[in-house]
């Protein structure tokens, strides 16, 4: 089972893989975004780490709304309301369980993944984190090394698509040919999840 | 009414930079004209005066024009929209009765504030900022 201490080492997990990416996340994002997307997740996880630090949620559900918050609040850019929705949703999902089981966050994260398409109004195809996200909570009732797999497979299968959502999608088929930053950075998130189911 | 100046809609400007937020609200209050005009703030970029959106400074510029009459957010685009969609999920972080609504940003921030001012209710302004869409230049 699954407690809100395996949640907030998720966040934290994440926090760090971010700070170790920024960089790399922000030079995917310059040929095709407006270069800003390693600064602005380095800026929304740090606050999710000091929140985290500050208030000490009870349950896994409280422990993602929180840092859901963080992230809508601090980031600056679309992967904000995005990412922090992701959460958000997917906490609430959890409801106020203080313990839950895989198949109950795989199915939270469904809904997570659900509404972050309905609130940017992307697919799978069109080059967003929604390629990566999609096909690690499908692999998810499988294991969590799956679901890293597919996420991070997810992320490199974006480089050949042209983008149908976001700033890139003004390139058209200049868009074609870079791996999508917020494919790269859910990927980054899954990795993170599977790095602490491990321990 | 003249006197309903208390229970105008009130309008929020959300762009990526805070200049434009600002000179967008300051043309629309311009064009309505010389009596009270609606409430209006911008809330442009970053908190540190970045290019960007921040969920702070909207829910502040959205508590400062609440008059209990509505609040109409006008977004220019990408993560201004979905900051403020992301918001209005969140069910306790805007006024009641706080709407994003779809209008081009200029344009439509100049027919809402004209029609807030003139004591609208919050459909007619959105309805207004809308229509704005099918004004044709060409």
């Amino acid at each position: 089972m699954l407690d809100a201490e395996f949640f907030r080492r998720w966040m934290t997990t994440s926090a760090a893989s971010v700070d170790r990416e920024a960089d790399r996340l922000t030079a995917l994002d310059s040929p095709i975004g407006d270069a800003d997307h390693g600064t602005n997740l380095h800026r929304g996880f740090k606050a999710v780490t000091a929140a985290l630090e500050k208030e000490t949620p009870g349950t896994p559900g409280a422990v993602l709304t929180l840092a859901g918050r963080q992230l809508i609040s601090t980031v600056g850019g679309a992967s904000g309301p995005l990412y922090g929705t992701l959460l958000r949703r997917t906490g609430k999902a959890l409801g106020d369980a203080t313990e839950v089981s895989p198949e109950q966050l795989a199915e939270a994260l469904r809904a997570g993944v659900d509404a972050v398409m309905t609130l940017g109004g992307a697919t799978p195809g069109d080059k967003t984190m929604v390629d990566a996200l999609v096909p690690a909570v499908d692999a998810l009732a499988e294991s969590f090394a799956a679901a890293r797999s597919a996420a991070e497979e997810g992320a490199l299968a974006t480089t050949p698509l042209q983008a149908r959502k976001g700033r890139a999608s003004y390139l058209g088929e200049r868009s074609i040919g870079h791996q999508d930053p917020g494919a790269t950075s859910s990927a980054l998130l899954i990795a993170a999840l599977a790095e602490v189911a491990d321990e | 009414m003249s006197d309903a100046g208390e229970q105008r809609v009130g309008v929020v400007l959300v762009s990526h930079s805070a200049a434009v937020a600002a000179a967008v609200a300051e043309l629309a209050t311009g064009l309505a004209g010389g009596g009270p005009t609606a409430p209006v703030a911008p809330a442009g970029g970053t908190e540190d005066g970045g290019l960007g959106t921040s969920a702070e400074l909207i829910s502040a510029a959205a508590a400062s024009v609440d008059r209990g009459a509505g609040v109409a957010v006008l977004t220019d685009l990408g993560s201004a929209v979905l900051t403020v969609k992301a918001l209005l999920a969140e069910g306790d972080e805007l006024p009641d009765r706080t709407r994003l609504v779809d209008a081009p940003f200029v344009e439509g921030a100049v027919a809402a504030v004209v029609t807030a001012s003139a004591g609208a209710d919050l459909e007619t302004v959105e309805a207004a900022a809308s229509e704005a869409y099918s004004y044709r230049k060409v």
